[in-house]
């Protein structure tokens, strides 16, 4: 196939997609070899999943089957930064922190971590593994997420072929908008090698203002005052446990002057227990604010109501998780609707299904929906058993399944790691 | 281009039992009607269309195109009908949809901060629904006041303040469509996301070839605590441009920052006396918005950059009717050409905003060595390029040459990393033009999302893509039976060794 790919036999433990043993891992240096791996393993009936720094591998259904890990720790580099343009083009294996790390010295930044780029070993996603998996950002009360700043994106199907979509500007509506279905695709339609996102200016000055409240419900009721002021935060985040404290952090950026004032007006809403923190950097921010809800063993719920109902859904969350004897952390964008429930701790599968499905009914009131973003395999089956999965009903899967179809009839790309049949 | 049918309709059979199932007042088929709706706002297209359909509900939606689909009969949806690359040109075999009368705001809920519209609801009208809850809709096409919301969802519209605020496909959280298979679906609603593939990402912008549009949801936006226009004015377009670069250099994001040149600037004199600055080879438009202590330190920010640029005058909005005077030149700019020229043709090219001065001198080379006159209205802020080709019909060859140079300017976007459109779409106008950008590899992957969405090509075929492509058998559903068989194959594969 012309240039060899570099691949290997693996019998590694660490070379696995939620328990499932890969047995080659090729690590492709372009998107033409990339391309070469997709044909083969088509062409062979082997079955692949794409892999970046692997920390969310585990997220969706354990696939079916694995017989080759495309490894994207070779498709590295910043292509193009046109810091004039405010756009970057990045190759899909570079880690988050890297293109962090390039974009800081030019004070702008890809507006979905307030996580700087930082030299204690913290290497995070990739770039490509971030809009596979489309975690939820802080950031997207103020700028969306990864699928309002992917503009242009280059992919490999699982024919090989290779397709672009969008472009190197940000103003453009020639064509489908290809990059968008593929966020949160979970490598199930094609490998992302190349991405253009576009970037925000870093701001000059940053503010955290947080304030403990008793309730989920009054948390909710402080949102809802933000949002009716002008204050324009970047974040409204959430942060409580199973009991205690329910704690509100509202972050505020911008140029120094105006952030001093906008704090402050925070506080007043927040109430004369708020506190306003100087951010600096990240060793300022509070642990709850770097860290996801859940450890990479546990479980994590993602919860996504109308905004007005996620102050409650804090509520429900906690007093359904005490019910079924689950610890539970509940974080995430209050101001969004977009909650996690990270569930740790010893607990029985049953209790955790029933959660789930329980949790999805509240929801289901109020249009609102959970995904099961990661679980151990008995998890799954335990889903699986109630008539469920991980994602849910979901009225347009049928459509999904087409399209899965038209993207990737054999079903070469992690089958069985996505909703319904896909 | 003129298609007219012939006396008797081949679509009467068609017609007949539209009229006894939705009603027959919502049934055109009467010539001199059907030709009220040959074009949209791109008029040197017109195709009478066979049939058209005057929507009152998603139901009537709904049962046009399941008679369609019946009789294998294309369809094309259309709103206001303002749209600018002929998205929503009829086909002379086929059934136009009308949304327009579909105008119900459903909802607007200031506690989700969202509004539930029917299709046919003017822009303009959502924020003016939202406007007692100090919210608003974000994206304000220049069409704001005439244009709908389900032709803004089709062509992902943008506007002015996209630049700060995004484009609709970053304001819709929800609609609710009728797929081209006849069914109804609903993508997404209230919440910010929902899980599954982004299908919602791909719909909006898809120019009407993947459903019709019955119902959405928008997200609102709150309304900033200041705004301050400015207008500054320069004697050429490269010291305007270079402000522009200072300004965004700066990490300034303007709310809105749109350029006109000299002869923009006099077109706009002419219709609407708009006053600005004499002798002005370049004006810019800033608009800064936000919390306002923030706003107060940006734009005296921008004041000094346009200073520093070698502005000769800047003038400063006062109150809102000010703001509204400076405005008033820039919203009439593409209109107003009619008064300088019989004919123009308004182009929407993108380029990275820092090859402006390059693009803009090429392009006057390009003009006057075609002797044809230019116009430049743009958003400057993100390199949306609106070149109006100025030329008189009447006089032989001139309109040949526009064309040309029209088509010349696209290829210069191209070749500078742009995009042969940034807002009024692809649709009959550019879809020529689509190979220029995309591999025939890019546009058949594209064609995929469409075969799934509608395998058999009958919802607006012929925009978008320059050939269609063939979609292939119905696809079948995985069982659980299969996947195990996947599983067992495990076994039978080769030795990688040997594969590689």
């Amino acid at each position: 196939m012309g240039d060899a790919v570099p691949l290997n036999d693996s019998t590694a433990v660490v070379d696995t997609v939620a328990d499932v043993q890969a047995r080659y891992v090729a690590t492709p240096e372009s998107t033409e070899q990339a391309a070469a791996v997709l044909r083969m393993a088509t062409e062979r009936g082997l079955k692949v999943v794409p892999r970046g720094t692997a920390t969310k591998l585990e997220w969706g259904k354990p696939p079916d089957r694995v017989d080759i890990l495309l490894d994207t720790s070779r498709l590295v580099g910043i292509v193009d930064h046109a810091a004039g343009d405010l756009v970057v083009r990045v190759r899909a294996g570079t880690p988050m922190s890297r293109l962090a790390g390039t974009l800081f010295p030019k004070r702008q930044r890809l507006s979905l971590s307030t996580r700087l780029p930082v030299q204690d070993g913290y290497v995070g996603g990739t770039v490509g593994g971030t809009i596979a998996a489309n975690p939820s950002s802080q950031l997207r009360y103020g700028f969306g997420t990864i699928r309002d700043l992917l503009i242009g994106v280059t992919v490999v199907l699982a024919d090989g072929t290779i397709a672009h979509a969008g472009g190197g500007v940000v103003k453009n509506v020639a064509g489908y908008d290809l990059g968008k279905l593929l966020v949160g695709s979970l490598g199930t339609l094609g490998v992302v090698t190349e991405a253009v996102f576009r970037l925000h200016p870093a701001p000059s000055a940053t503010r955290l203002v947080t304030v403990e409240v008793d309730q989920g419900e009054i948390a909710g009721w402080l949102a809802a005052a933000l949002r009716r002021a002008q204050l324009a935060p970047s974040a409204v985040e959430v942060d409580a446990w199973n009991d205690g404290a329910v704690t509100v952090g509202v972050l505020v950026e911008g140029v120094p002057n105006g952030v001093v004032a906008r704090s402050e007006a925070a506080a007043r809403i927040l109430g004369r227990d708020a506190e306003i923190t100087v951010v600096e950097g990240p060793s300022e921010l509070p642990d709850w604010w770097l860290s996801p809800a859940t450890d990479a063993a546990g479980t994590s719920l993602r919860i996504a109501v109308p905004p007005s109902v996620a102050g409650p859904m804090v509520d429900i969350v906690r007093a359904t998780s005490a019910r079924a004897g689950v610890t539970v952390t509940c974080r995430g964008s209050l101001g969004a609707g977009v909650l996690h429930a990270g569930l740790s701790g010893e607990y029985d599968v049953e209790p955790v299904a029933a959660l789930v499905e329980e949790l999805r009914e509240l929801a289901a009131k109020h249009e609102g929906t959970v995904l099961v973003e990661s679980a151990a395999r008995d998890v799954h089956r335990a889903l699986g058993k109630r008539g469920t999965d991980a994602f849910g009903p979901i009225p347009a899967l049928p459509l999904m399944e087409r399209l899965k179809h038209e993207f990737d009839p054999d079903r070469v790309l992690a089958p069985g790691r996505f909703a319904g049949a896909i | 281009m003129r298609i007219r049918t012939k006396a008797a309709n081949p679509l009467s059979p068609l017609c007949t039992k539209l009229r006894s199932r939705i009603g027959a007042e919502k049934v055109v088929d009467d010539p001199t009607e059907l030709e009220t709706y040959a074009c949209d706002g791109l008029a040197q297209y017109r195709v009478q269309p066979g049939l058209v359909v005057l929507a009152d509900d998603a139901d009537d939606v709904q049962a046009a195109v399941q008679e369609c689909v019946a009789a294998e009969i294309p369809f094309v949806a259309r709103g206001s009908g303002t749209g600018l690359s002929g998205g929503a040109l009829p086909r002379a075999d086929g059934v136009l949809i009308v949304a327009a009368r579909m105008r119900g705001i459903k909802t607007i809920d200031p506690d989700d901060v969202c509004a539930v519209v029917e299709p046919g609801v003017i822009n303009l009208d959502v924020s003016r629904a939202a406007a007692p809850h100090g919210l608003h809709y974000a994206p304000d096409p220049s069409s704001q006041q005439i244009c709908s919301i389900g032709g803004n969802v089709a062509e992902n519209s943008g506007g002015a303040h996209c630049l700060k605020y995004g484009f609709t496909t970053n304001h819709v959280t929800g609609v609710e469509l009728v797929t081209p298979d006849g069914g109804r679906l609903r993508i997404g609603g209230r919440a910010a996301e929902y899980p599954g593939y982004d299908l919602l990402g791909a719909y909006v912008g898809s120019e009407g070839t993947l459903g019709i549009t019955t119902e959405v949801t928008v997200r609102l936006t709150r309304d900033p605590e200041d705004v301050r226009t400015l207008l500054a004015a320069f004697e050429t377009i490269d010291e305007a441009g270079a402000a522009v670069s200072a300004v965004i250099g700066a990490g300034v994001v303007p709310a809105a920052i749109e350029m006109m040149d000299a002869l923009a600037i006099e077109a706009a004199e002419v219709a609407v006396g708009c006053g600005y600055p004499e002798g002005a080879g370049a004006v810019l438009l800033v608009e800064i918005d936000g919390p306002a202590t923030e706003v107060q330190h940006t734009f005296e920010e921008v004041q000094r950059h346009c200073a520093e640029s070698g502005a000769f005058e800047v003038r400063v909005a006062k109150d809102d009717t000010e703001r509204a005077l400076l405005w008033r030149g820039r919203k009439s700019a593409f209109a107003a050409v009619g008064r300088i020229s019989p004919n123009y043709i308004i182009q929407d090219g993108v380029i990275p905003r820092t090859t402006l001065p390059e693009v803009l001198h090429a392009m006057t080379e390009l003009a006057s060595s075609a002797g044809v006159r230019v116009a430049n209205v743009f958003h400057a802020g993100d390199g949306n390029l609106h070149p109006l080709v100025l030329f008189d019909a009447a006089v032989e060859g001139e309109e040949e040459r526009a064309e040309e140079v029209s088509g010349a300017i696209l290829d210069l976007c191209i070749e500078h990393g742009g995009s042969i459109t940034g807002e009024h779409g692809v649709g009959v106008d550019k879809a020529k033009h689509m190979p220029k950008m995309f591999t025939a590899d890019d546009l058949d992957t594209m064609q995929r999302v469409r075969c799934a969405f509608d395998p058999a090509g009958l919802a607006n075929p012929g925009k978008v893509f320059p050939t269609p492509r063939m979609c292939g058998e119905v696809p079948r559903v995985h069982s659980a039976d299969e996947a195990r068989n996947d599983r067992r194959a495990d076994e039978a594969t080769p030795n990688g060794a040997e594969v590689f």
